[in-house]
């Protein structure tokens, strides 16, 4: 078969035109399949059902909280550290803003400390030791309407980003 | 009893004296020039990879460890089940290392005496894969497994409670073999220690055979043909690796907070330290005049300084010391070559600043999540 005959499609059963075509219809379908299962493994990295508390939630009043003590009771279930100043309430979050690890809370020396690279943070959640680079997050704190205080992990507050100075990261009593 | 002894080996332990004394034996055991050289000879060096040094390297570590056994917080520390590899790491770097040596000295005196090295058997003897390597290889496969099997069964994996995201344990430790890396993340943040840096090894020791042109000493151990590259890379090996594991198993307790080995492991350790960054120092300290509000102007200093680092001191050494290797190599090869050694000795730089001024961030740019 020379060239000139495959050029002018005399001599194979299937014209060039029409061979373009469906290699253009296979090319899309196989793309298509190809992108479905990739969409479909994607979608299966990601769970149906979420098993989480509510990211919102009651603490007590705030009479129940001690003037200049760290709350450790809503570590455990919330991950939440409640701390009370003279001026007032704050919720401190207990994720190390290093790498994740949850710090303890030294009465005696009054800082979290990190047990996994050594992170410190003063009791107003401020960095001052080991690698963390940013100081520990807070969240959203407000008063309900039956005076109990309401803690949003939703919405968290950033020193570095100068959030700190917002109404709702710390509660006035 | 021993009390003195164990006050002064927690005291040589701290990391900042312990690696700095590393650091200055190294070049003596493994000498890179002929200075060091001619002291490795004059303090009798050489001698620890003979026969009788090999065998009094393994006597001084084995009666260390014998010794830490009967102590009531060394002990502790060693007899647990996870810190078992860390002990046949410290027998097997230090077998291998003496191994290579040993051969290595060998082969240099026969080169010297205008003879063949040892694993020259002349181009007619030859060993087959099949069966002789295939042998070899089946019998080891078989002997590990075995070995596998009975340290598993006389040493179970301990089973702990449910994992609880809001709770570390105390100390909370990495594998054994990430305890180098959980040491660097004390001294960078997490993406430079736990990215940056490992990638950094990874593809610097895949640039090896790219890096290394020289062809003396390929197929055979010689020290005299590749004195240098030996150097950096035992440093790079047993100051910034295996000592970092070997501290991050044995010296670090509750807290992260170092601990000799014969110290109790005490809650209640308080170190006082306050890590300052480097925009701190200069803007706040030294010149009093507060942070600049603006990241740029604020760590301008730490930005020219690392600049300086990386883009100067290539240049600097290109047309001094180096001039024969950027000859020999060529740019590119050089600068990657220069890259990745200032890369290497910037963890060491970073651990002293952190010792010595309690340095942070030399960079922190807590907006952009970037600090170095």
């Amino acid at each position: 078969m020379n060239i000139e005959q495959e050029e002018s499609g005399a001599a194979s059963p299937i014209k060039r035109r029409r061979f373009f075509s469906w290699l253009t219809i296979g090319w899309i379908s196989f793309s298509a399949a190809a992108g479905g299962f990739l969409t479909m493994i994607i979608r299966f990295l990601f769970p149906n059902v979420l098993f989480e508390p509510p990211q919102s939630f009651k603490v007590g009043f705030p009479g129940d909280f001690q003037i200049n003590e760290v709350d450790e009771r809503f570590k455990q279930s919330q991950a939440v550290w409640i701390v009370r100043t003279n001026d007032g309430i704050y919720a401190l979050s207990t994720v190390c803003t290093h790498l994740g690890c949850t710090p303890n809370w030294l009465i005696t020396d009054s800082k979290f400390k990190c047990p996994c690279h050594g992170s410190g943070f003063r009791k107003s959640g401020i960095n001052f030791e080991g690698p963390a680079p940013r100081p520990l997050e807070r969240y959203k704190i407000t008063l309900a309407e039956d005076g109990q205080i309401i803690i949003d992990k939703s919405v968290k507050f950033q020193y570095e980003k100068g959030q700190w100075d917002s109404p709702e990261a710390f509660l006035t009593v | 009893m021993f009390d003195w002894l164990k006050e002064i080996i927690n005291l040589l332990s701290t990391p900042s004296i312990s690696f700095t004394l590393l650091a200055v034996i190294i070049p003596f055991v493994f000498p890179p020039t002929d200075w060091f050289e001619k002291w490795h000879r004059r303090l009798g060096l050489h001698h620890l990879w003979s026969i009788r040094g090999g065998w009094g390297l393994f006597g001084l570590i084995t009666a260390f460890l014998v010794f830490g056994f009967f102590d009531e917080n060394f002990g502790k520390i060693l007899s647990k089940p996870d810190n078992v590899p860390i002990m046949m790491l410290i027998y097997f770097v230090f077998f291998f290392v003496w191994l290579s040596m040993h051969s290595a000295y060998a082969n240099d005196a026969r080169l010297a005496r205008g003879e063949k090295v040892e694993e020259d058997y002349g181009p007619d003897e030859k060993v087959l894969v099949w069966p002789d390597l295939v042998y070899i290889e089946l019998t080891a496969l078989v002997l590990m497994t075995v070995f596998l099997i009975i340290w598993s069964v006389g040493l179970p994996a301990p089973l702990e409670e449910p994992a609880n995201p809001s709770l570390s344990p105390n100390p909370a430790k990495a594998p054994w073999y990430f305890l180098g890396l959980q040491e660097m993340l004390v001294y960078f943040d997490p993406w430079l220690a736990g990215v940056i840096f490992p990638t950094f090894i990874i593809v610097g020791l895949m640039a090896l055979p790219y890096i290394d042109d020289n062809p003396k000493a390929s197929g055979y151990y010689s020290f005299a043909n590749r004195r240098v590259s030996i150097f950096i890379f035992m440093f790079g090996f047993l100051a910034l690796w295996i000592f970092l594991i070997v501290v991050g198993t044995f010296f670090r307790g509750p807290n992260w907070n170092f601990f000799g080995p014969f110290e109790e492991w005490s809650i209640a350790k308080v170190v006082p330290l306050t890590n300052v960054n480097l925009s701190e120092y200069v803007w706040v300290k030294l010149l009093r005049i507060g942070l600049p509000s603006h990241w740029l102007v604020r760590e301008s200093v730490g930005i020219i300084m690392l600049l300086l680092y990386f883009g100067v001191i290539p240049v600097v050494l290109a047309r001094g010391k180096l001039r024969g290797l950027v000859e020999r190599l060529g740019p590119t090869s050089y600068a990657l070559i220069i890259f990745l050694a200032l890369a290497m000795v910037f963890l060491p730089i970073k651990m002293y600043l952190r010792w010595t001024i309690n340095l942070k961030y030399i960079i922190a740019i807590p907006e952009a999540f970037f600090n170095i």
